[in-house]
């Protein structure tokens, strides 16, 4: 066994950009571990995504093409790529953490006896185990944990959006080489639809400058008028976290996060929000981010420029009479 | 339809976190539990399935340590119809596919039409012992799903997709579908429910033997380093407001 091999993401064509992450930590690692790095991508044809990939540091770029592949299904993701890995014998299997790859990395890593190591934030080449060590979050991110492979077989391992970058990423010139897997149309189990958005938004919080987003810690629907004064105050969008739009305390176009929409205004404020990392996804391009918490370990405050450990109760209310002061005499 | 839902239970949001003496977990001493998050829609999903079709039967099937049956007496008492407890006081270091077959083992006895599991569990966050679970039970699967259509034979399900895209996925039964949280409104148990629940069947059975030995091991874990320099801002309540409309006026020049 040997060599890592990085899964790149696509969908009609178009890049998962987070693809170019995983790829500089597939040449980080294999760095690390004095082996070579390619890279795959599934398609039925792949060939207008070959030459960006075949202008990186690479040793192979494989074409995984077939009719079956042009659109995604697990069942011929899951065949195509354990026929792959199993000629290539690759070492390490890297993949993004996206949704894609959470519905099938599982079941192929299933299929070597293996598990995946998900949504990892970093690596050390070697603990004392002799393997590498993968770092993981816990706890909603307030816990770091130290993974290592114990089995014999491919070490898959999903990377989490935004811990590795994609300009690290060394140029080259990778072959490329076609490899086409056996795939049978009786072995789809499932009947993929098109992508669809629910109605229209009519709330376009990306080009909002001022937001005030509201967490589950505001506590209960009622208390919503608290934030909703201090957005008044400021100018500002109101946005939320999942949760608030679970409960449908908030519409869901309010919500910022992975599975909502992305802002990066100049000023975000995030009250009662833990900072999860699928929200943190959502806004992280903001210029300027306040949290206030009243847990001092909430991750919130690893991308916060200013912080206030505190009860927003207490907090929030002074804040926007402050600023209603401070506009009123400017 | 005979519907299956997995049950994690896990840590309260807001647990204390007090690195354990083996520094490989935290102090439980420290930990009250709660059902996972996404396993009560899912739940809830299942219990609407079966009220709509006005049939079928609801279990709840929860692995892990004695103190997992109050989650699933809360479950029951929601409108399960019963729940198997999978006794294993060794949760912490069987890895997913050692958890995945003890589940598979319990599950496979009863022959669901569909399983449904939270799309990620709180506490470890791994988002992959659903899958992990259809595919030892060799049957078809979807992750990420909102809401579930059932048809003759078959199922129309809402995935979510990034960026608020979603799509329909269609697949014959037994499927198994890991949900995401919001499809629903949650119930919450009424007083008539949680006293039924104490007549209701809650079987305990051992967990399966480990197939083999684990894939991937956890050596120890560890509080995040703070990489990022934030400027924490202290006082009474005034002083920090003050504080802070002085940085939105002279430094974000947001006021
Ligand atoms: C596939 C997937 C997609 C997801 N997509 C999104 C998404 O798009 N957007 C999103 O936001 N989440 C998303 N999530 C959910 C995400 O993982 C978190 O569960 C969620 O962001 C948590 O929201 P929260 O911070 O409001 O709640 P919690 O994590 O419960 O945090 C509440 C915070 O409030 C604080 N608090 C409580 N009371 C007070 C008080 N009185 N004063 C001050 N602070 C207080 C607490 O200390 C805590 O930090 C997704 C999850 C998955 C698995
Ligand atoms: N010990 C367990 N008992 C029952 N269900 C579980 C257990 N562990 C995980 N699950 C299910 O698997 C889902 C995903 O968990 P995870 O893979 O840990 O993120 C959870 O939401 C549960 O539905």
């Amino acid at each position: 066994m040997s060599g890592v091999l990085v899964v790149v993401e696509q969908r009609g064509g178009a890049w998962n950009r987070m693809s170019f992450e995983t790829l500089a930590a597939g040449q980080q690692l294999a760095a690390k571990l004095g082996t070579g790095c390619s890279a795959a991508v599934l398609a039925a044809s792949a060939a207008s995504l070959l030459p960006e990939l075949s202008s990186k540091k690479l040793q192979k770029v494989f074409a995984v093409e077939h009719d079956l592949l042009a659109q995604y299904t697990a069942d011929v993701y899951v065949a195509s790529l354990e026929q792959l890995i199993r000629r290539e014998q690759a070492a390490f299997v890297l993949f993004p953490h996206t949704y894609q790859v959470r519905d099938y990395a599982p079941a192929l890593a299933t299929r070597f006896k293996q598990v995946l190591i998900s949504d990892v934030i970093a690596f050390r080449a070697s603990g004392d185990s002799g393997s590498p060590v993968f770092v993981r979050q816990l706890m909603q991110g307030k816990l770091n944990a130290d993974y290592h492979q114990t089995g014999a077989g491919p070490c898959f391992v999903s990377i989490q959006a935004g811990t590795f970058h994609a300009d690290t990423l060394e140029p080259g010139n990778a072959p490329t080489e076609t490899f086409t897997p056996q795939l049978a149309a009786d072995q789809i189990r499932t009947k993929p639809g098109e992508p669809f958005r629910e109605s229209s938004q009519t709330v376009d919080l990306s080009a909002a400058p001022v937001i005030v987003s509201v967490g589950r810690g505001i506590g209960e629907q009622d208390n919503l008028p608290v934030v909703e004064e201090l957005a008044q105050a400021l100018g500002a969008e109101l946005a939320a976290s999942r949760p608030i739009c679970d409960n449908g305390w908030l519409p869901m176009e309010r919500q910022v996060g992975s599975s909502g929409q992305t802002v990066s205004p100049k000023l975000y404020v995030a009250v009662g929000i833990s900072g999860a990392i699928q929200h943190l996804i959502g806004m992280k391009g903001s210029k300027s981010v306040l949290a206030i918490n009243k847990d001092e370990n909430a991750p919130i405050f690893e991308i916060a420029d200013y912080g206030v450990v505190g009860d927003l109760f207490e907090i929030v209310p002074e804040l926007t009479k402050a600023v209603r002061a401070a506009k009123g005499s400017a | 339809m005979k519907i299956v839902v997995a049950i994690k239970q896990v840590p309260e949001r807001d647990a204390p976190i007090r690195i354990a003496a083996d520094g490989r977990w935290i102090e439980e001493g420290d930990l009250n539990y709660t059902i996972n998050e996404p396993d009560a829609y899912a739940l809830e999903e299942a219990l609407q399935l079966k009220e709509k079709q006005g049939a079928g039967e609801v279990i709840v099937v929860s692995a892990g340590p004695e103190r997992v049956q109050s989650t699933l007496r809360e479950a029951l008492a929601k409108g399960a119809d019963r729940a198997i407890h999978i006794e294993c006081d060794d949760l912490g270091s069987r890895d997913t596919l050692g958890v995945a077959q003890t589940l598979a083992e319990a599950i496979k006895a009863e022959s669901p039409d569909l399983i449904l599991t939270g799309l990620q569990s709180d506490d470890l966050g791994l988002g992959q012992t659903g899958v992990v679970l259809a595919e030892l039970l060799g049957i078809p699967h979807a992750t990420i799903i909102m809401h579930i259509e059932p048809a003759d034979g078959s199922l129309k399900v809402k995935r979510e997709l990034e960026d608020g895209w979603f799509q329909h996925v269609e697949m014959p039964v037994p499927a198994l579908l890991t949900i995401q949280s919001g499809g629903n409104k949650l119930r919450y148990a009424t007083l008539m429910g949680i006293k039924k629940a104490k007549t209701k069947e809650l079987k305990t059975v051992p967990a399966a033997v480990a197939a083999a030995s684990p894939a991937v091991a956890l050596e120890r874990v560890y509080l995040p380093e703070k990489q990022k320099k934030t400027e924490m801002l202290t006082g009474s309540p005034q002083e920090i407001a003050a504080k802070i409309v002085e940085k939105l006026k002279f430094e974000v020049r947001a006021i």
